[in-house]
């Protein structure tokens, strides 16, 4: 099979840092090229060597596409040969059309007049390769993120794509999207389309890559032909890490008490539309020392119902019970949930977590400040202290709690804020998608503080779009599907197929329809 | 900050001081820009700008400046802007125009009922920013039309003048020499003016030191020895000279303590209350400090409030130094207060500024008006200079974010 790409020698320097040291990259034509190492381990550097966002000069070494050394000096360089890059948040303007973000910037136009019946026949066209069925004038702030992504591959086509570079396109999106997302890669690959697939998901890589290549600091640590050989996802674990990975999920015994945090009888209706009722009537509870696993695909109405539990953040005409120890308890605005012991890290730590441009310190203490105050006014050597204590206990790397936050790896910033909200003193902890786009290493360190929660007697629910996540650390799952829940399991009776059952039996006469998304 | 702990402990080689000095360099620049432009219109003026004379003027004539900055400062680390002060100025002058010389009402009574209407002001415009969520330039802009012509209509086209004394004391009086008469009459130098501003520089000195102690004692980032030492003798140098000079005039204008008071309380608040945290927190990322159980709105209400209050002791203030109310008085307030936070540093896109930062820009803007006008450049080239200053210092701080 011919090389269509093959990055020679690659070395980048930082000021002060060697983000790459002599990476050699070889894509095959028509392959799936997996690129997997830990966060901070050059993938995404690489990336953007490759796509010209670092242009020819700022880097060593020579990049070889369809067998002629390139020299590109932007992203329309590559892009005009074929190269197409499709970062991890997407590049999408929310309030236009798919048709109009699909030929941003390559507007089909004579003499600046856009011919408007061209845009749409083309835009559908494309819409049709990569299965979907929204009409070209849908805006993007009304689709799923799932759906959203595929548009990005569909402006990715209009450009007579050729190699294609996905940077974690299935962090956000749930099993079955990123199912259908990686046909849609095989399809591609089946017309000549080469891919680039940076992933954590090792069950997906396995499932689609021909050839895998590990990095690790910034080096190459070896290529991998999946078809030369069977490769198990503890090998290449192996490889990312450096150090052999016993278990992906540390072992615990649970020490399981009486029911600590209940609610019941919970309804939320969506925030616009008053009729659409996005709860329907949900009872849960967690007992004490127990890790408690809600799982169910994007839509499902899982956020909603921890939003709206959690100072009724989400949602209106909210009803329904929620009761800690026995005592039912308002909940009605953060700061009374807050008191009353609950605490919730969001999905979305950037936008909803941290407040990015301040330290580390300062976000510590953001949930909790009488906690380092007297009568309002700030004791800054307790904050510190704090501040410090926390560093340790979670292991925050960083130079001191003065660094802001927008400098720390995702791992470490998922830190911050778990470390803001254990000095909230909560009783109970919802954590939603707590490992979300953050490496190996420090999901098992966040597993280990969750569970070392629970063993302090803390109720704690986790939500997660990764099953065996969910299986390998939870104690009991229930499975939410369009806003209620639909089955319930101790995780060790529980496994993927029987979590995907008790969701498919529901959803099979609705399967394909837009499932209610988040409206912020 | 790339400082770690080992550099946190006293440093003595200047080279340290020298990194410490490059990686804070916004905090220092602005000050040191100050100093230059100082100096520069000390030589170029032949040394009139620092005249004690002319240095009362300098205060006195940027005081209600620097008061708003305080609250705008605020308001835009809250994410916010307020384009109404300037009009508030002017409506609140009036309205104690009307009040004293129209209906002869006690001057305290006024002075308590202009801060208050200033604060239903601040509220009425915070009401619709905080809880109905429309963008503060649009319910300011908004204000700014209102009261505008609110203080034309009060005024009916007149200037209302003159203020009782004690009225304009609070503009144009000064500390009186309670140690006149410890020194020979030749020496005419307003003593307690003197031993004010030396016992406010020791102080600042002493608490400068208090804190450094304690962060010392909980390995707490600290500047370098040798920055410290500088700065502290800069300081005390600085504050005795300016109140040394001012004392042989006619002493320290009563504005400027109600400045320095109300500049300690609000760096106080900003740097050392939950409530500034909050503030900060709330610019930064609403939505993760509502998450936080921030009281997100009225937060932001409160700091329209607070800004309102300001903007009417400064219209009180500003009416008190003309000695009249007109109806043009306040018109383009507005934009050397926000002028003043831009060049201190404050970030647009909220979260970040420091109340110090909003005080030397204000003393920027005042100190090229105050030196051009004594120069004799006229209005036209001297707003366009003020406007490449306050472009410079922002593309200055842009570009070394960017750098860094």
């Amino acid at each position: 099979m011919n090389i269509i790409l093959e990055m020679r020698g690659i070395t980048k320097t930082f000021p002060g840092v060697k983000a790459l040291s002599n990476v050699n990259l070889k894509v095959r034509e028509g392959e799936i090229h997996a690129l997997v190492g830990e966060n901070g381990a050059g993938k995404s550097t690489l990336m953007k060597v490759l796509s010209g966002v670092y242009p020819h000069g700022t880097y060593t070494g020579d990049i070889l596409y369809q067998g002629e050394v390139r020299r590109f000096r932007d992203i329309s360089d590559s892009e005009h040969l074929g190269i197409i890059i499709i970062h991890q948040e997407l590049a999408l303007v929310p309030l236009l059309s798919i048709a109009e973000n699909i030929f941003l910037g390559n507007e089909q136009a004579k003499n600046g007049i856009i011919n408007w019946g061209e845009v749409y026949s083309k835009t559908a066209e494309l819409l049709k390769k990569v299965g979907l069925k929204e009409p070209p004038s849908t805006l993007i702030t009304n689709m799923g993120v799932g759906k959203q992504q595929l548009v990005e591959i569909a402006k990715a086509l209009s450009k007579q794509v050729k190699l294609l570079i996905l940077d974690e396109p299935t962090a956000s999106l749930n099993e079955s999207d990123s199912n259908a997302l990686l046909e849609l890669l095989l399809e591609f690959k089946a017309q000549g389309i080469s891919s680039i697939l940076i992933s954590h998901k090792l069950n997906e890589i396995s499932k689609v890559a021909d050839s895998i290549t590990v990095l690790r600091d910034g080096a190459t640590v070896e290529t991998l032909d999946c078809h030369a050989e069977d490769i198990s996802e503890d090998r290449i674990i192996r490889n990312m890490v450096g150090r052999e990975m016993a278990d992906r999920y540390p072992k615990r015994t649970p020490k399981i008490g009486e029911p600590v945090f209940e609610v019941r009888d919970w309804q939320v209706f969506h925030p616009i539309h008053a009729d659409r009722e996005m709860i329907k009537k949900v009872n849960f509870h967690v007992k004490r020392g127990e890790i408690v696993g809600i799982s169910g695909l994007m839509g499902a109405g899982r956020t909603e119902l921890a939003m709206s539990i959690f100072g009724r953040s989400y949602g209106q005409k909210i009803s329904g019970t929620v009761s800690l120890h026995g005592k039912t308890i308002d909940v009605s605005t953060v700061q009374k949930a807050v008191a009353n012991g609950l605490a919730y890290v969001t999905e979305d730590r950037k936008n909803y977590g941290l407040v990015l441009n301040d330290n580390i310190m300062h976000n510590i203490s953001l949930a909790n400040l009488p906690g380092v105050a007297e009568r309002g006014v700030i004791n800054e050597m307790r904050e510190l202290k704090v501040a410090n204590e926390y560093r340790a206990r979670l292991n925050i790397r960083s130079s001191s709690v003065m660094q802001q936050t927008v400098n720390l790896s995702g791992g470490n910033q998922q830190k911050v804020v778990l470390s803001k909200w254990l000095f909230s003193q909560p009783q109970v902890l919802i954590l939603d998608e707590p490992t979300r786009g953050i490496d190996v290493g420090a999901k098992y360190e966040i597993y280990c503080i969750i569970q070392q929660l629970a063993d302090e007697g803390k109720g704690v629910i986790v939500i997660s779009s990764e099953m065996s996540e969910l299986l390998g650390i939870t104690d009991r799952i229930y499975v939410m599907n369009e806003g209620e829940f639909v089955a319930e399991m101790q995780a060790s009776e529980g496994s993927q197929e029987k979590i995907m059952r008790a969701i498919m039996k529901l959803g099979q006469d609705k399967s394909g329809q837009q499932t209610g998304e988040m409206v912020q | 900050m790339s400082l770690d702990h080992k550099a946190a402990k006293p440093a003595k080689s200047p080279k340290m001081s020298l990194g410490f000095l490059k990686s804070n360099l916004r905090d220092y620049a602005m000050l040191l820009a100050l100093v230059v432009i100082m100096l520069f219109f000390q030589v170029v003026t032949n040394g009139v700008l620092l005249q004690p004379l002319n240095l009362t003027n300098l205060v006195l004539q940027n005081s209600y400046i620097i008061i708003m900055a305080l609250g705008m400062l605020l308001v835009i680390v809250a994410g916010h802007i307020d384009l109404s002060v300037g009009s508030v100025v002017g409506f609140v002058g009036a309205m104690a125009a009307v009040m004293i010389v129209d209906y002869k009402i006690d001057t305290t009574v006024t002075v308590l009922v202009c801060l208050a209407i200033g604060g239903l002001i601040g509220a009425a415009q915070g009401y619709f920013v905080a809880f109905f969520k429309i963008p503060s330039f649009i319910v300011t802009l908004a204000g700014m039309l209102v009261f505008k012509g609110l203080s034309l209509y009060f005024l009916n086209g007149r200037s209302v003048g003159p203020f009782p004394s004690a009225f304009q004391h609070m503009s144009n009086g000064f500390i009186p020499d309670f140690l006149s008469g410890t020194l020979p009459a030749s020496a005419e130098l307003n003593l307690a003016s003197l031993v004010i501003g030396t016992l406010t520089a020791l102080a600042l000195v002493y608490t400068n030191v208090v804190q450094r102690r304690q962060h010392q004692k909980h390995a707490y980032e600290n500047e370098p020895l040798l920055v410290f030492y500088v700065k502290n003798i800069l300081i005390v140098l600085s504050i005795v000279y300016l109140s040394f000079l001012m004392a042989s005039y006619r002493g320290l204008p009563n504005v400027l303590v109600i400045m320095a008071v109300l500049i300690t309380f609000y760096t106080f608040v900003t740097t050392r209350t939950t409530i500034g945290r909050r503030i900060y927190a709330l610019g930064g990322n609403e939505k993760a400090a509502r998450l936080s159980g921030i009281r997100t709105e009225r937060l932001t209400f409160y700091t329209f409030v607070n800004m309102g209050v300001l903007a009417g002791l400064a219209g009180m203030i500003f009416a008190a130094r003309l000695n009249t109310a007109t109806p043009k008085a306040g018109a383009g307030f507005e934009l050397d207060v926000i002028a003043a936070c831009f060049i201190g540093g404050a970030s647009a896109s909220g979260g970040v500024g420091k109340v110090i930062g909003a005080v030397i820009g204000a003393f920027v803007m005042g100190v090229m008006n105050n030196g051009m006008s004594i120069l004799g450049i006229g209005i036209d080239l001297q707003q366009v200079i003020k406007g490449l200053v306050l472009l410079a210092a922002v593309f200055f701080d842009v570009y070394n974010k960017a750098k860094a």
